[in-house]
C-alpha cells in the first residue's frame, strides 16, 4: 500500500465542464465526475495534488511549477470563445523544490518554475478548479517534455514519489488527460458532440475497462498501442499513464472507478479514480523495466561512431577503432559536453580488462592471488592507504609486461549485463545503478547501510533533520552495508567470496574503526579482499560508513 | 480601396533567445549577449523594410496551436504580459500592440469563402503567443504597426503535410488577395525556424557561445538545402519537398506558415535575401525576404 500517494485520479483538460457544462449533457456528466473526484480529494485530505500536465510541453527537461500563488486570468487558445478563466493557485514550492532535487539525483535535468504571469495551462487549470473548489490545496504542477520516453517519464514520476518520502507527505496524484485526443475539425453544435469514431470509442472502453478493475499498470504498460491507437500525434508518445503507474506503483492492485466518460468535441473525456488495494488482479502482466534512474542521454541525434558525410555510401564493415568513438568524446570533454551526446563505453575500461584478463589466462587471478588478505585484516588506515594500489596494480600489470599475449577486447563483451539495479538492495541515490559488469569484472557503486524496504537506517542515523548529531551503531551498520553489498553481488550472480576489492569509508576513524573493523573480519577474513579504508568529512545520507566493492562476475573463470 | 500588396514576404524566425540577448525594455530577464549573427541579420532587415513604408505586419505563429480551423486575431488591441512556458527563464516580456481587425475579417472572411475553417478570436483577456510577439518585435521593435495574428491550424498533426500544403496554399491566396483588396501595404512574416531538433539542456549561461551549434550534420545540410532554395528562388520545388523537410529535419515548416508565404508570395522565382543563418539551442534558424523594389528605386535606378 503507497500511504504517500493514497489517490490518484485521470482527469480531461478541456475547460467545457468549467465553462459551459450545461451546454451538453455529456459534458455535464463529465462535471458531475469531477465533483465526484472532487469529494474523494476532500475526503483523502492530501497535503497537496500532483498533476502531470500533458498540455504543459518542455523542452529543457522537466519544468515544475513553484510558484506560490500563481494567478492570472486564462482564456484556452482553441476554445476562446467558451470564456475566460480567473485562477488562484496556490503552489507547494517546497515541494517542488525537493521534487526538482530528486530529479537530479535520478539523472534528470529539472527546474522550477516561479514567475508571475506564467502561462499555467488549461488543463491544470481546470483540474484545479474543479478537484479543489475552494483553493484549499497546494498543487504541484511538471510539465511533458517533448523529447521524453517511457524510461524518462517513469524515472521522473520515481523523483516525484521520492521528494513526497523525503518531505513525508501525502499527495493526491492527477493525471491530466483525455483518452482519445481527436477533435472535429470543424466547429459543432454541444448537441452534436460524440467520440469522433466507433474505433476511438472501441479503445476508450477497453481502456476503461482495464482502469476500472484497477489495472493500472496493464494500461500504462499499453500507452503505446493507446497512442498508436486513437492518439493524433500532438506530442511523442502517451506518458500520462507511466508517470501514474510509475509514482503510485507499477501494479495492478487498485480499486478503481469511473464517475464519467463522454465526448468533448470529439475526444475522449473521462474521470477515473484508482485508490490502492490489497485486492485487484496481482502483479503486472508485461515485462518491461522497471527503471530507477535514467542513465540515458536525451542527445536526440546522437549518433554512435565515426561521422561520415551523408552523401557517403556506408562502410563496408564497422571496425572499431580509437578514432570510432573520438568525436562523442571530444563532445564530452568540454564545456559544450552538455550539449553533446555522451560517451557510453568508458575509456579506461578497455584497458583495465585487457590487464586483468591477461592475469587470469595466467592462472592466477587477483581473488586467488591471497596477497589481500594482509591488507585486509590491517589494523590502521594509514597502512591500508599505502599498500591497497599496489597490490591491486601488481599482479595484473606485472603479467602483462611480463609476456602474456593481450588480445584486444570485445567492446560488446565489455559492457555484457549493463547496469545492474538489485531490488533487494537500497535505492540509488543518484543517477547510478547499483552495479556495472565490465568484462569478468562487477564494479559495485557505494553501498550504504539503508533498509532496502524502510529505508530507514539500521543503528540509527549519524544526525538529525535540522544537523545535531546522534548517537549511532556503527556495527549495525556496518552490518547493514555488508547486507546491501551481499544482495547485489547475489542479484549479478556473484557473492561476498567473489569480492576483490573493498574500499571502505567512515566519516569519524577514531571513533568506529574498531567497531567496523570487528564486523567486516566477521565476513571478509576468509574472502582475502584487499581493503583501503578511508576518513570522509560526510557521506550523501545521514550514514556513518560505506563501501565500494570490485568483485568477480558470477561466472568468471 | 485598391492597390494594397505585399511589400515583403520575410521568413522570420521567433527565437526568444533572441529578444532575451538584446535586453529590450520589455524583457525582463538581463543577457550579456548572444545569437548576434541572427540578431543582426534582422537589424539588416529592418533597414531594408524600412524604405518599403508597410503598414501592417500579417504574422503567421506555430505557437499559436489551433485543431480547430484558422483563427484570426480580433481584439483591436492587446496589453498583456507574455511569459514563454518553454524558456520562462529568458523571455518575460510586457507588450502592446494594435491589430488590424479588419485587415484579419477579410482574410478570415476569404479564407472561409475558399473551404477553410476559420475563426475571429475575440476574447480581450487571450494572450498573444510569444512566436507572435517576438518575430514582430524582431521585424519591427517599435510596435508601431498594427498587425494581423494567425493561427496555426495543425492539419499535419491530424492528417499529415500534404493536407497541411493545401490549407496552407488557400489561406496563402485568401491573404493575398485581402491584402490587395485592402490598399494596404503589408508585410508578411512566417515565424518558423528551419530545422528544429532542440538540445535538451541548456548551458548555466544561456547565451554561452561557445556551447551554441546546429543538433546535428543531417540538420545543417537540409537548412543549407532550403537556403540554396530560397537564393536561387526554387520555391516550387521547395513546396514539393515540403513533406521530406518537416519530417527529415523535424521542421517547423510543418506549422504551415512558410507554405502560407510562398503561396501568398505566388512561388516567388526570384531570389530571395538572406539576411542571417544561425542556431539557437540547436534548431537552425534564417532570416530572409523577399522584398519588392523600393518606391522610387527604378527610376532612380535609370540613367
Amino acid at each position: 500500500m503507497n500511504e504517500a500517494l493514497p489517490l490518484g485520479l485521470i482527469v480531461p483538460g478541456l475547460p467545457h465542464p468549467l465553462l459551459c457544462p450545461e451546454r451538453n449533457p455529456g459534458w455535464q456528466s463529465v462535471r458531475a465526475g469531477f465533483d465526484a473526484a472532487a469529494r474523494l480529494v476532500a475526503a483523502t485530505s492530501p497535503d497537496l495534488l500532483l498533476l502531470y500536465a500533458t498540455q504543459w510541453p518542455s523542452v529543457i527537461g522537466h519544468q515544475i511549477q513553484a510558484r506560490p500563488v500563481a494567478e492570472w486570468t486564462h482564456v484556452d487558445e482553441l476554445f476562446h470563445d467558451l470564456g475566460s478563466i480567473p485562477y488562484r493557485l496556490k503552489m507547494d514550492a517546497s515541494y517542488a523544490s525537493a521534487f526538482r532535487d530528486a530529479a537530479h539525483a535520478r539523472g534528470l535535468h529539472a527546474r522550477t518554475v516561479d514567475h508571475h504571469g506564467f502561462p499555467i495551462d488549461t488543463g491544470s487549470v481546470v483540474a484545479l478548479r474543479l478537484l479543489d473548489p475552494d483553493g484549499r490545496l497546494p498543487a504541484c504542477i511538471v510539465s511533458s517534455n517533448v523529447y521524453s520516453d517511457r524510461a524518462e517519464t517513469v524515472v521522473l514520476a520515481k523523483a516525484a514519489a521520492d521528494a513526497l518520502r523525503e518531505q513525508g507527505k501525502r499527495a493526491v496524484a492527477v493525471m491530466v488527460m483525455t483518452l482519445s485526443n481527436r477533435f472535429f475539425t470543424d466547429f459543432i453544435a454541444p448537441e452534436e458532440d460524440r467520440i469522433h469514431s466507433a474505433k476511438d470509442d472501441e479503445y476508450n472502453r477497453k481502456l476503461l475497462e482495464l482502469l476500472a478493475s484497477g489495472r493500472l499498470e496493464d494500461a500504462a504498460q499499453l500507452s503505446r498501442e493507446i497512442q498508436r491507437q486513437i492518439r493524433v500525434k500532438k506530442v511523442v508518445n502517451f506518458k500520462p499513464l507511466w508517470f501514474m503507474s510509475a509514482l503510485m506503483g507499477p501494479h495492478n492492485r487498485y480499486e478503481g472507478s469511473v464517475h464519467a466518460y463522454a465526448p468533448i468535441h470529439g475526444a475522449g473525456a473521462a474521470v477515473v479514480s484508482l485508490a490502492p488495494s490489497s485486492r485487484g488482479v496481482g502483479l503486472k502482466e508485461f515485462d518491461e523495466e522497471d527503471v530507477e534512474a535514467y542513465l540515458g542521454d536525451r542527445g536526440v541525434v546522437a549518433s554512435a561512431g565515426k561521422p561520415r558525410r551523408l552523401t557517403e555510401a556506408p562502410p563496408e564493415a564497422a571496425t572499431a577503432t580509437a578514432d570510432d568513438v573520438a568525436p562523442s568524446r571530444r563532445a564530452c570533454d568540454g564545456p559544450g559536453a552538455r550539449l553533446g551526446p555522451r560517451s557510453v563505453a568508458p575509456p579506461s575500461a578497455a584497458a583495465s580488462l585487457a590487464s586483468f584478463g591477461a592475469s587470469t589466462s595466467m592462472g592466477g587471478g587477483v581473488g586467488d592471488s591471497g596477497s589481500g588478505s594482509g591488507s585486509g585484516s590491517g589494523s590502521g588506515s594509514g597502512s591500508e592507504s599505502g599498500s591497497v594500489p599496489d597490490s591491486v596494480s601488481a599482479p595484473g600489470s606485472g603479467s602483462v609486461s611480463a609476456s602474456a599475449p593481450v588480445s584486444a577486447p570485445d567492446p560488446a563483451s565489455d559492457l555484457r549485463g549493463g547496469p545492474i539495479v538489485a531490488a533487494a538492495a537500497p535505492r540509488p541515490v543518484g543517477a547510478y545503478p547499483h552495479a556495472r559488469r565490465v568484462g569478468e569484472l562487477l564494479y559495485l557503486s557505494g553501498i550504504g547501510p539503508r533498509d532496502p524496504v524502510s529505508d530507514a537506517i539500521p543503528g540509527g542515523p549519524v544526525r538529525d533533520p535540522s544537523g545535531a548529531p546522534l548517537d549511532y551503531d556503527i556495527e549495525a551498520q556496518t552490518e547493514a552495508v555488508i547486507a546491501n553489498v551481499r544482495a547485489v553481488l547475489e542479484a549479478a550472480g556473484s557473492s561476498l567470496a567473489r569480492v576483490v576489492d573493498v574500499t571502505a569509508f567512515l566519516i569519524d576513524m577514531d571513533r568506529d574503526f574498531a567497531g567496523y573493523n570487528r564486523v567486516y573480519a566477521r565476513h571478509f577474513t576468509s574472502v582475502g579482499a584487499t581493503r583501503t579504508t578511508l576518513a570522509v568529512s560526510a557521506l550523501p545520507t545521514p550514514i556513518a560508513v560505506e563501501f565500494k566493492v570490485v568483485a568477480l562476475a558470477g561466472d568468471a573463470r | 480601396m485598391s492597390g494594397g500588396r505585399i511589400v515583403a514576404a520575410v521568413l522570420a524566425p521567433h527565437p526568444p533567445h533572441l529578444v532575451y540577448a538584446e535586453n529590450p525594455p520589455q524583457n525582463e530577464p538581463r543577457a550579456e549577449c548572444g545569437w548576434e549573427e541572427l540578431r543582426m541579420g534582422y537589424e539588416r532587415l529592418r533597414r531594408a523594410l524600412e524604405p518599403l513604408r508597410p503598414e501592417v505586419l500579417v504574422v503567421l505563429s506555430p505557437h499559436w496551436q489551433t485543431y480547430i480551423g484558422t483563427h484570426f486575431l480580433g481584439v483591436p488591441r492587446f496589453e498583456s504580459l507574455s511569459v514563454d512556458p518553454v524558456f520562462p527563464n529568458l523571455f518575460r516580456y510586457r507588450y502592446a500592440l494594435d491589430v488590424d481587425v479588419p485587415l484579419a475579417e477579410a482574410i478570415c472572411a476569404r479564407a472561409e469563402a475558399a473551404g477553410l475553417v476559420t475563426k475571429m478570436m475575440r476574447n480581450p483577456d487571450f494572450r498573444v503567443d510569444y512566436g507572435t510577439l517576438v518575430s514582430c518585435h524582431l521585424t519591427r521593435p517599435a510596435w508601431d504597426l498594427p498587425v494581423v495574428g494567425i493561427s496555426s491550424c495543425r492539419a499535419t498533426a491530424y492528417y499529415g503535410a500534404d493536407v497541411m500544403q493545401e490549407q496552407a496554399l488557400a489561406l496563402g491566396r485568401a491573404t493575398r488577395e485581402a491584402i490587395e483588396a485592402s490598399g494596404k501595404r503589408c508585410v508578411l512574416l512566417a515565424s518558423n525556424s528551419l530545422s528544429h531538433r532542440h538540445f535538451t539542456t541548456e548551458p548555466a549561461i544561456p547565451e554561452d557561445m561557445s556551447q551554441e551549434r546546429i543538433t546535428s550534420h543531417a540538420q545543417y545540410l537540409w537548412d543549407m538545402h532550403v537556403l540554396d532554395l530560397l537564393r536561387s528562388g526554387q520555391t516550387r520545388r521547395l513546396w514539393g519537398e515540403m513533406r521530406e523537410l518537416v519530417e527529415q529535419a523535424v521542421a517547423e515548416a510543418d506549422a504551415g506558415a512558410l507554405s502560407w508565404l510562398l503561396a501568398a508570395t505566388e512561388f516567388p522565382d526570384a531570389p530571395c535575401e538572406i539576411y542571417a543563418y544561425g542556431s539557437v539551442i540547436g534548431t537552425g534558424n534564417a532570416v530572409a525576404a523577399w522584398l519588392e523594389p523600393a518606391p522610387g528605386a527604378a527610376e532612380e535606378a535609370t540613367p
